[in-house]
């Protein structure tokens, strides 16, 4: 290719990003040529994201520099990006929905006059429209539309506002199959006039279908930028997911017991607005087994939870607990039955910031630890019961410090502890170790395989391959709300299961 | 029931409705943009009882239209203060421009009790001008309620065709958006609140100057009220509000023309059935409301980072 | 928590919780009585004398003070009306038309019952009063719940009506011979008992007593933790199955029972009869004190004893220096203002507690 005759569009140079606890990106190198479309490949939490805004100005790199066409600029605020010709959609589109089309992309006009002819930008919509495929009716109210639609009028919203850079933010994740054919049809239109493209996924199919040029970000720093030619899914995988070292874990065999703890037969549930549906789920987890959920975040983990929590209304399919019927129980009755969860956020969807420790300890089982009918607490109780599961973790903090001082790592194992406090009977953990250290880590995982080895059925849901291979009996993948797949960790390999997760296997592997 | 009962009747309730459609599109302004006062019935007296004061102190009543105006924009910049640059909660703060516009309504008009005014000049509705005197005093209006079908659609033009409502309906709808299009949505919020403000002076100095032609505390009897609940019956549509405005007259002019038959139906009964019919198309439309309601009304705008 | 307070050094008395809270009560009020000055000040009034003259009207006579605690049982009970709710996140705005359902059930069983004794009519009176209140509440409570309507604006148009539900009672059926515009007087035997040959009634009793539970039920049971929880972060109290929807009505309901118990202790402990408009706004000032204190039991009773001060007091303001009564909405007004635009604190208040 010729590109790297011409001058770059854009050009970064070592750009750093922290944010509190992570180094969100670490001395990237970019450069994204007019004409191309440029893949920005990895995992969650790679850095793609946060190098994406930090070129629109949403967020401000702590390091580094940027040229575009050639000039060094300072990008303070998404009106500068837009200024340099920049524009980027969000992977949460921003239309108003309250608002017609029409309304939507002149409220970004850089020429609007204070009296608007509505007729003159319908006009200019139909003519941009047409000339990349990007059918839409001016006068529809944005509410009305599909999502696949809205992100059409995004696009010309950007194209409207004289936008060159287009960045794309994991724009394939809400469409249907035929709607993905489409948006690639506009982009390869697109960068035939000139436009530099940039597409963050984290789906090596597309990859390969539709970029020029791929990079591939790991853990905050560029593991590499090939040609989409001579890169090859193996490749890529390898690229995306390096093998990090971790502490043993011991684990017993167990028999496997004779019945399910948990059992979801043709499970479904019906998702709003950006929430998956889940579709046809089969899962059994047994008493003293750790199933691991792997599957790229946003294509049904929390959806899954919430569903076995009772806080998702079911659609279809049976949920038995210990053959017992609960598709239709409240989460106190889940909770009452012994069901622990650790959920993906601490912070928002475990704890009650303002109250404290001992409080936050409580609050799941009221019931256990009220006195008199309901009319006093046994503070005492619940004190030595935090003292026990607490130390098991290796640390006291004082329990009547509020919840919200506590740090993100602190939290995390403040959740567990709870969670893991009685012998639950079925445990959903969600990104267990996600803000953990090191030692924190070896101790949540020994923590999980203890209620396993107890007899607790476990849940783990990760994004973390060496994790769910480390620690489960056995692995689902879940991809766009379905089970992709089954497996065995010693019957398959981080590839196979790599390959699932972005979704580049087009034949589901049926489990039955 | 005489002809002349029935057109009385018509007459005042067009004089009532008058007040409250006005009043009605201020708080559709103000609310578009996120923003909603629930103190606008202090509002309203504050803009009542200036006007009335400077009508008596000048004699002229127009200018007195002026203050009241004046009065209730800046009477909602004092509330924009509380909830745009302190971020206060809207509610409370709602609550506190209620209580601010019981007291200083009292002290402004205290003065100017049982004092007599020139109430704005009245001219008669072009056509039946044939008609007996006695008929022709009842369809004799003021400049106001002339004026004020022109206003809901001038309102309507503002917000849905100038970049000025475009921006303050984005900015009601999602604050981040309109920001990230390069607008200030305080900035926006604070001219809302006072484009609301000049417009419930308005409705205010019709109530005092042109319709009771007098000042008494606690004069708007609860019209601010009426006024929020029919801007969430209009669903926030200033050309709906007109329908809003029309059934609470309808029901006030039902109730007088009871009265004026000699049905013996308790005015309290009717008094509740605008405020029940409301309540109900809330229930029935609660579903459809998100749609209709900005996105983003009560909550305080942080600003972005 | 005891064992926190006991841990704590002695030096930190200055950030002791009741502490900050008397100073933050303080310099409000104090701020609020500045920006009053200015008012009087324009009226052409010396503000040093009409306080001097407040204050001798409130605290100068055993009279004046038991007259502030007359004035404080409505809107104590309504405030803990507003501050109940707010602890699981609702926001209860109609506090106004549950007092007046209150008190129209209330009245109901004054008139039905004229011949049982008291000991009979009055529990009957008051459990009839918190039924009407709880009734009103619990319609905006079940809408919320479901997701269908915001509590806010049902209550605040339940408002407008309960007032209209008296006026059409009373001038329908139930006024006295003479006057058709309120109600006979009750019968003593439907008169809470009064105190010390004042006008302070049993109505006190019910308000301190409630102020209490409501600590004892937020501090110590498991009903208050649940709802602590629920107030403090909706999305975890359901994953952690608090049951949200029966708390969202429950808890809604009996708040709008104590506002009617509010209305039932007006027409039978100050009053005596029913007349159609007799609140003069006790459910927003309770709305107001609620808010002023952050909810809190004693803050609560600080706070409606200040705005019940402002109240006694503006009835002198009006005979001795002829301002209108309503002007002591200003006050109030003010004193909201400073609490909402949270003017920066002293330094010493802005260290956190423990």
């Amino acid at each position: 290719m010729e590109q790297s005759s011409q001058q770059p569009l854009v050009s970064l140079r070592g750009i750093m990003k922290a944010f509190p606890g992570v180094l969100a990106n670490n001395n990237i190198d970019l450069d994204i040529f007019p004409g191309e479309i440029h893949a920005l490949l990895g995992e969650n939490g790679a850095g793609k994201s946060t190098l994406m805004k930090i070129l629109y100005g949403f967020y401000r790199a702590d390091d580094g520099r940027i040229w575009v066409d050639g000039k060094e600029t300072r990008i303070k605020s998404p009106a500068d990006a837009r200024q340099l010709n920049i524009g980027m959609v969000f992977q949460v589109l921003n239309l108003i929905p309250a608002m017609s089309v029409l309304e939507n992309i002149a409220l970004f006009l850089k020429d609007l006059p204070g009296l608007y002819n509505p007729a003159q930008i319908r006009k200019r919509i139909f003519e941009q429209s047409r000339l990349y495929g990007l059918e839409v009716n001016p006068d529809d109210m944005v509410a009305h539309l599909s999502i696949g639609v809205q992100q059409k009028v995004e696009i010309l919203k950007l194209l409207l506002s004289d936008a060159k850079i287009l960045i794309l933010d994991e724009p394939t994740r809400v469409l249907a199959p035929h709607e993905v054919e489409s948006l690639f049809e506009v982009l390869r239109k697109l960068r035939q006039n000139g436009y530099a493209i940039i597409l963050i996924t984290h789906k090596l199919k597309e990859v390969m279908e539709c970029t020029d040029r791929i990079t591939v970000l790991r853990a905050g720093r560029v593991a590499g930028t090939i040609l989409c030619s001579e890169a090859n899914h193996e490749k890529l995988v390898q690229l995306m997911f390096d093998k990090q070292l971790t502490a043993q874990i011991e684990r017993e065999d167990l028999p496997r017991a004779l019945d399910p703890v948990l059992e979801l037969v043709s499970f479904s549930t019906h998702g709003e607005g950006t929430e998956v549906s889940l579709k046809n789920i089969a899962l059994k987890i047994f008493p003293g087994e750790i199933v691991g959920v792997a599957g790229v975040s946003g294509n049904g983990q929390k959806e899954l939870c919430d569903a076995i929590l009772g806080i998702e209304k079911v659609a279809g399919g049976r949920k038995l607990l210990k053959a017992q019927d609960f598709t239709h129980s409240t989460t106190r009755k889940m909770r009452d039955f012994g069901l622990g969860f650790v959920p993906e956020n601490p912070l928002t969807m475990a704890t009650v910031p303002f109250m404290s420790v001992l409080e936050n300890m409580a609050v799941t089982r009221t019931a256990d630890y009220s006195r008199h009918g309901g009319l006093t607490m046994d503070w005492k109780l619940v004190q030595e019961d935090a003292r026990q599961s607490l130390e098991k973790f290796g640390f006291t903090f004082s329990y009547y410090l509020p919840a919200k001082s506590l740090s993100g790592g602190n939290l995390q194992r403040l959740i567990i502890a709870r969670e893991m406090m009685k012998d639950s009977q079925l445990i959903v953990a969600s990104y267990l170790t996600r803000g953990l250290d090191v030692q924190s880590t070896l101790v949540a995982r020994q923590e999980l395989m203890r209620a396993r080895n107890e007899g607790a059925g476990v849940l783990l849901i990760s994004e973390d391959l060496e994790e769910l291979f480390s620690l489960c009996d056995r692995l689902i993948v879940l991809y766009e709300g379905r089970i992709a797949g089954e497996f065995k960790p010693s019957e398959t390999d981080y590839y196979q299961i790599g390959y699932l997760m972005t979704g580049s296997q087009g034949n589901h592997v049926t489990t039955h | 029931m005489s002809l002349l009962a029935l057109l009385g009747v018509l007459s005042s309730t067009i004089f009532s409705g008058t007040s409250l459609l006005y009043a009605t599109l201020g708080e559709v302004v103000t609310e578009r943009s996120g923003t909603v006062n629930l103190g606008l019935e202090g509002v309203l007296l504050i803009s009542a009882a200036t006007g009335y004061g400077v009508t008596v102190s000048t004699g002229n009543p127009f200018l007195g239209v002026l203050a009241a105006m004046l009065a209730g924009g800046l009477s909602n910049l004092v509330f924009g203060y509380l909830v745009i640059t302190r971020k206060a909660n809207q509610l409370a703060s709602g609550l506190a421009v209620l209580f601010f516009g019981y007291g200083l309504s009292a002290l402004i008009g205290k003065p100017f009790v049982g004092k007599l005014i020139n109430s704005l000049p009245r001219y008669m509705i072009p056509g039946p001008g044939e008609l007996p005197l006695r008929y022709t005093s009842l369809f004799k209006f003021d400049f106001l309620i002339y004026l004020v079908i022109p206003m809901t659609f001038f309102i309507w033009w503002l917000l849905y065709r100038t970049r000025w409502g475009l921006g303050l309906r984005a900015v009601g709808e999602n604050a981040e958006t309109a920001y990230a299009s390069g607008r200030n949505p305080g900035m926006i919020k604070f001219q809302a609140l006072f484009v609301g403000g000049l417009l419930a002076g308005l409705g205010a100095a019709h109530l005092s100057i042109a319709f009771t032609m007098n000042w008494a505390e606690y004069m708007t009897g609860g019209r601010g009220f009426i006024a929020i609940a029919l801007v969430i019956f209009s669903k926030w549509h200033p050309i709906r509000a007109i329908a809003g405005v029309l059934v609470f007259s309808g029901a006030v002019a039902f109730q007088l023309l009871l009265q004026v038959s000699g049905v013996n139906v308790s005015p309290f009964l009717l008094d509740m059935i605008p405020f029940i019919l409301t309540l109900t198309v809330l229930l029935i439309w609660g579903g459809t409301r998100k749609h209709s309601a900005p996105a983003t009304l009560g909550r305080v705008y942080q600003g972005t980072e | 928590m005891s064992q926190r307070i006991e841990s704590l050094p002695v030096k930190s008395i200055l950030h002791h919780k009741f502490f900050q809270h008397a100073v933050r009560y303080g310099l409000t009020i104090l701020l609020a009585l500045l920006l009053f000055a200015g008012i009087l000040l324009i009226t052409g009034n010396k503000p040093i004398p009409s306080y001097r003259d407040l204050f001798s009207a409130t605290f100068g006579s055993a009279y004046g003070f038991s007259e502030v605690i007359v004035a404080m049982i409505p809107i104590l009970l309504t405030a803990l009306a507003v501050a109940l709710p707010s602890r699981i996140g609702m926001i209860n705005v109609g506090g106004e038309g549950q007092l007046y359902l209150g008190a129209i059930f209330a009245t109901f069983a004054a008139l039905a019952f004229k011949d049982l004794p008291g000991w009979l009519v009055l529990p009957i009176m008051g459990l009839l009063g918190i039924l009407g209140g709880a009734l009103w509440a619990f319609l905006p409570a079940f809408f919320r719940s479901i997701g269908l309507v915001n509590e806010t604006i049902t209550t605040l148009l339940m408002n407008m009506i309960a007032p209209k539900i008296a006026g059409l009672l009373v001038f329908g059926y139930w006024h006295s011979p003479r006057e058709t515009n309120m109600t006979p007087n009750f019968v003593d035997a439907a008169r809470l008992p009064t105190f010390f040959g004042t006008r302070i009634h049993l109505g006190i009793v019910f308000g301190l007593v409630l102020l209490v539970l409501f600590w004892f039920v937020m501090k110590k049971t498991r009903w208050g933790l649940e709802m602590r929880s629920i107030g403090g972060n909706v999305q975890a109290a359901r994953r952690n199955g608090i049951p949200i929807a029966p708390y969202m009505i429950i808890v809604f309901c009996i708040s709008g029972g104590i506002a009617g118990l509010a209305g039932m202790a007006q027409v039978s402990g100050f009053y005596g009869l029913l007349i159609p408009n007799f609140s003069p706004g006790y459910g927003y000032m309770g709305f107001l004190i609620s808010w002023l204190a952050g909810g809190d039991p004693l803050g609560i009773l600080l706070m409606a004893f200040v705005v019940s001060i402002i109240l006694t007091g503006g009835n002198m303001l009006q005979i001795t220096i002829g301002l209108p009564y309503a002007v002591i909405n200003l006050l109030l007004a003010f004193t909201l203002f400073v609490v909402l635009a949270k003017p920066v604190l002293p330094k010493l208040l802005k260290r956190k507690t423990a």
